[in-house]
């Protein structure tokens, strides 16, 4: 850096007045694979590129005034990525090399301007689909291997074994099973998990002859519980026993949702309660009241906060991934118990992952050296971005 | 038939989405779709709207047990509705004077915002209040050192609960090299220190441990409704 | 405090008389045996005098307890503190009145700090209710202390759009798309200080406040990880969402304040850097409120204490038999 600067003081003491040598041949070309916001350019370097600052690179869009500076580079560069375009728009570009004493030389300019083109397959996100089907393969393969009949083994889950007892108990005692599928609407993948929690518990409900209430927050998971539950007594034969107004709404404000809720369990005093869904700062509400009213609870949920507050104050809590696998849990189907076990392919996957980026960063800052360093930032930027 | 319906719709809409996202003039068909569901979600409180009146109108036909709070709740919907619908206390917008109902329903002095201001405003701050007394009464049942882990929970909840007031920052404030020169390899004791390290490296690990676990469960899932495997959410078949 | 105690008799009265049953019953029936038989409600009562009787001695004495600012707080601060009078800055206000408690002062502090430093605020809600935190804000702050600001030049209100994290998608590149006019009704391009900002990479800071979904954590996926070099954040949140927000800091999340102990640290910087030598009490919400906090905490450990050493009590005598 010292030198250059030296090298730099001279250059320009021998060349004072003189102007600064331009780069030249500049050339942009659409960057492939993209989504049509990337071009590139490449350009001959100045003739006194070592004791240049750098290149200021520019462009200029169709209805710009006047070219706008995109970045700065360090001298030796000799080609450049210029993102964040619009694929609709055409541009100019210009490239010039600045003196320490920020000096310009006459910029080597595009002739044409460029629209850039937007592919068939954005290339940013490779990485990211190379993972998915790495992930998605290993459940597909798992489901392929349990459908063969393969013998899986999943782990007990407490909480799930404890479903029929608490509905069992429900009906000795002559109280209703309450079950909330989170306050969050049906585009919620947790709300989706929770319905279908919900049939395989309407669905015990209706062998044991328990009553069961569904208070919603959101009426598009009101419609869906309706038909879930009146399915499950279906195919439990009691059809007869379905009661549609057991399934309500209630609203969509958190917390008048909670307080009708409470009020509903202090008054008709359910055995068995299910929380199972994306919950918020109503968890620990539910749950205490619950508490207070001598219920069972088995809560799940995947909103991490909320976690403490159930694992505190309910019987069973499955968590996160738990939760998720609940209902494949509770079918007993083997393909669905096999996309259990492809779950763990990708946990081994993360684990692997995060133990080659930790060693390679510490090699990297304990060696100093920067291949290392770059194959971490690579793995780091561009496979995980 | 009504069976394979919803599967196929289920099945050909999850997939084209996921394609459509690594595809670059498809890109905004999420978004696009996202729009669809809040449409159908903005109908849909017609629905509920609906619902929630016949049954409380039925419970206080009935004379059901505590039919007293859905005659309220019937009351104060059609009361809301009323007031923001037809704009009751609401003054013209400044730019356009001569229309009486140009204003915001939710306009400062109006009767919507006086419902808003002094009865949903403190009901809702009401409730979460109640957060208060529950975790004070739920610390006391369950917070028991019934294991190693237990203990540990508990160590690091009094660390945290001291080190968020100032009593646990005065408790620790004698930890300081001017008093004694051999505390500066042990700042990191003061409580606020131990406070950010337990928050951003245990908490964080953990947090980011069951995230990826969610994560993983989430692309489980999705597949299993996907394919069709799971197909309980139609009800069991 | 002996002034106070003097002066307030009939309260300390009070809160004495209603926890004179539950002192009978320890009395009468022993320690441990009336810990285990306790109903839950006295726990209840004891927590509401725990948080009344501080608020109430603040109150009256105006007294606060020091506070040291942690380095987030304190990163939050110095965040605004490099900005410039003009620049233009966006805040999104995504709560509701269910997290005033601890939210309300950080927005407060956020609005006082930008409008001392003279930067052009532009305000809006991914919350239905977030615009009516806005306009409180607004008058709690801009109204009273100052009223030179003029709408449309110095200060904007967007107000609230539907759609969560599609609003903010939208709003990276094209602000204009989805918010044609203001929430008073006034078009986009009759407002002043909107001419030329065409989308928030414009803006050199974003300020949220949130409480949960849609939130901070949006912002950061959505605005912060595409455009790393272009947007920065700083954030105030719930105690409950700021752990889930610590793995953003520093690289997309400059600083974050969480709970009310992050909000009173904030307000002391921005009370000692502008507040004057009297500050407005308005400005020290957040500092009144850590009196209580600091009350319940300790009654919170003291329970929990209690039932550790009657469970341990217990085992000892189950394990003698």
């Amino acid at each position: 850096m010292a030198a250059a600067l030296v090298l730099a003081m001279t250059a320009s003491a021998a060349a004072q007045g003189q102007p600064v040598a331009a780069p030249s041949d500049l050339v942009a070309s659409d960057h492939p694979w993209d989504n049509g916001t990337r071009v590139d350019l490449t350009w001959t370097l100045s003739g006194e590129d070592a004791a240049l600052l750098g290149y200021v690179v520019r462009r200029k869009g169709a209805n710009d005034p006047e070219f706008v500076r995109v970045e700065l580079v360090p001298p030796g560069t000799r080609a450049f990525t210029v993102s964040e375009l619009s694929p609709s728009g055409s541009y100019l570009f210009q490239v010039a090399a600045v003196r320490p004493d920020i000096t310009e030389s006459t910029p080597a300019s595009t002739e044409a301007s460029l629209t850039p083109a937007v592919q068939w397959f954005d290339g940013t996100r490779f990485w990211f689909l190379l993972t998915l089907i790495v992930t998605s393969g290993a459940v597909i393969w798992f489901i392929v291997l349990a459908r063969r009949g393969a013998t899986l083994k999943v782990r007990r889950i407490a909480g799930l074994e404890a479903v029929d007892d608490a509905v069992g108990r429900a009906t000795e005692m002559g109280r209703p099973v309450l079950f909330i599928p989170g306050i969050q609407d049906m585009n919620e993948i947790q709300t989706i998990a929770g319905i279908s929690i919900l049939a395989r518990v309407a669905r015990t409900a209706a062998e044991y002859d328990a009553t069961i209430e569904v208070p919603t927050s959101k009426s598009l998971v009101m419609t869906a519980a309706r038909e879930t539950v009146q399915q499950a007594y279906l195919s439990a034969g009691r059809p007869d026993a379905y009661n549609q107004d057991a399934i309500y709404y209630v609203t969509d404000e958190q917390f008048g949702y909670v307080a009708a809720v409470q009020g509903m369990m202090v008054r008709d005093r359910p055995a068995a309660c299910f929380y199972m869904g994306s919950f918020f700062a109503e968890s620990l509400l539910l749950a205490e009241t619950g508490n207070g009213i001598g219920a069972i609870q088995i809560a799940g949920t995947a909103q991490p906060a909320q976690l403490p507050f159930f694992v505190a104050a309910c019987d069973y809590t499955l968590i996160g991934e738990e939760f998720f696998a609940a209902s494949a849990y509770l079918s007993g189907e083997p393909d669905q118990l096999g996309s259990l076990k492809g779950q763990d392919v990708g946990k081994l996957l993360v684990a692997a992952g995060i133990l080659a980026g930790v060693l390679g960063s510490t090699a990297a800052a304990l060696t100093g050296s920067t291949w290392i360093q770059s194959i971490v930032d690579y793995f780091t930027f561009t496979m995980l971005a | 038939m009504k069976r394979t319906i919803p599967l196929l719709i289920t099945a050909l809409g999850g997939f084209a989405l996921i394609v459509a996202y690594f595809i670059p003039h498809t890109q905004s068909w999420g978004e696009q779709v996202a729009v669809w569901f809040d449409v159908l979600a903005s109908l849909a409180f017609v629905l509920g709207g609906a619902n929630l009146l016949k049954i409380h109108l039925k419970h206080v036909s009935d004379r059901a047990r505590g039919w007293g709070y859905s005659a309220i709740v019937i009351g104060s919907f059609l009361a809301t509705l009323f007031v923001g619908l037809i704009k009751v206390g609401v003054s013209p917008a400044a730019q356009s004077p001569d229309y009486a109902w140009s204003g915001s329903y939710r306009q400062i002095g109006s009767a919507f915002w006086f419902g808003y201001e002094y009865g949903f405003q403190p009901l809702t701050a009401t409730m979460f209040a109640l957060l208060a007394f529950y975790i004070a009464s739920a610390a006391f049942r369950a917070f028991r050192a019934k294991n190693l882990e237990a203990v540990l929970l508990l160590g690091t909840a009094f660390i945290i609960l001291l080190g968020r007031t100032f009593a646990g920052v005065a408790l620790t404030s004698w930890i300081d090299p001017a008093n004694w020169e051999g505390f500066r390899y042990l700042t990191w004791l003061r409580i606020e220190n131990l406070t950010v390290f337990v928050m951003s490296v245990f908490n964080t690990a953990g947090n980011r441990a069951i995230m990826i676990g969610i994560a993983l469960g989430i692309v489980a899932t999705s597949l299993r409704v996907l394919l069709g495997i799971d197909r309980s959410y139609l009800g069991k078949d | 405090m002996g002034a106070f105690l003097r002066d307030e008799w009939w309260i300390m009265l009070l809160a004495a008389a209603s926890l004179a049953p539950l002192v009978r019953r320890f009395a009468g029936e022993g320690f441990f045996p009336a810990l285990r038989t306790l109903d839950r409600r006295w726990i209840f009562l004891l927590m509401f005098w725990s948080v009344l009787l501080p608020i109430y001695y603040i109150g009256l004495t105006g007294q606060t307890f020091p506070e040291v600012p942690s380095a987030l707080s304190q990163a939050t601060f110095d965040e605004i503190e490099r900005l410039q009078e003009g620049d233009p800055i966006l805040l999104s206000f995504d709560y509701d009145p269910a997290s005033e408690g601890e939210l309300g002062p950080m927005a407060t502090a956020f609005v006082k700090h930008a409008a001392a430093k003279g930067l052009r605020m532009y305000f809006m809600a991914l919350w239905p209710v977030g615009a009516q935190m806005i306009d409180d804000t607004i008058a709690r702050v801009i109204h009273t202390d100052y009223p030179e600001l003029v709408y449309g030049q110095d200060y904007v209100n967007l107000g609230f759009k539907s759609g969560n994290e599609g609003v903010i998608k939208v709003i990276v590149t094209n602000l204009r798309e989805l918010y044609t006019t203001d929430v008073r009704g006034t078009a986009i391009r009759d407002i002043p200080m909107m001419e030329g900002i065409t989308n928030i990479q414009q803006m050199r800071l974003v300020i949220n406040v949130s409480a949960g979904y849609a939130g901070t954590k949006e912002w950061v996926q959505y605005a912060v990880t595409p455009f790393p070099d272009r947007i920065r954040l700083v954030a105030g949140s719930t105690g409950v969402q700021a752990p889930l927000l610590y793995p953003y800091i520093p690289g997309q999340l400059a600083g974050l304040l969480g709970a009310i102990k992050g909000a009173a640290e904030y307000e002391k910087l921005v009370v000692d850097a502008y507040g004057g030598p009297n500050p407005d009490p308005r400005y020290l919400e957040g500092l009144r409120r850590m009196g209580p906090q600091l009350v319940a905490h300790l009654l919170i450990i003291t329970l929990i204490v209690v039932a550790n050493v009657l469970y341990l009590a217990d085992r000892r005598r189950e394990m003698r038999r």
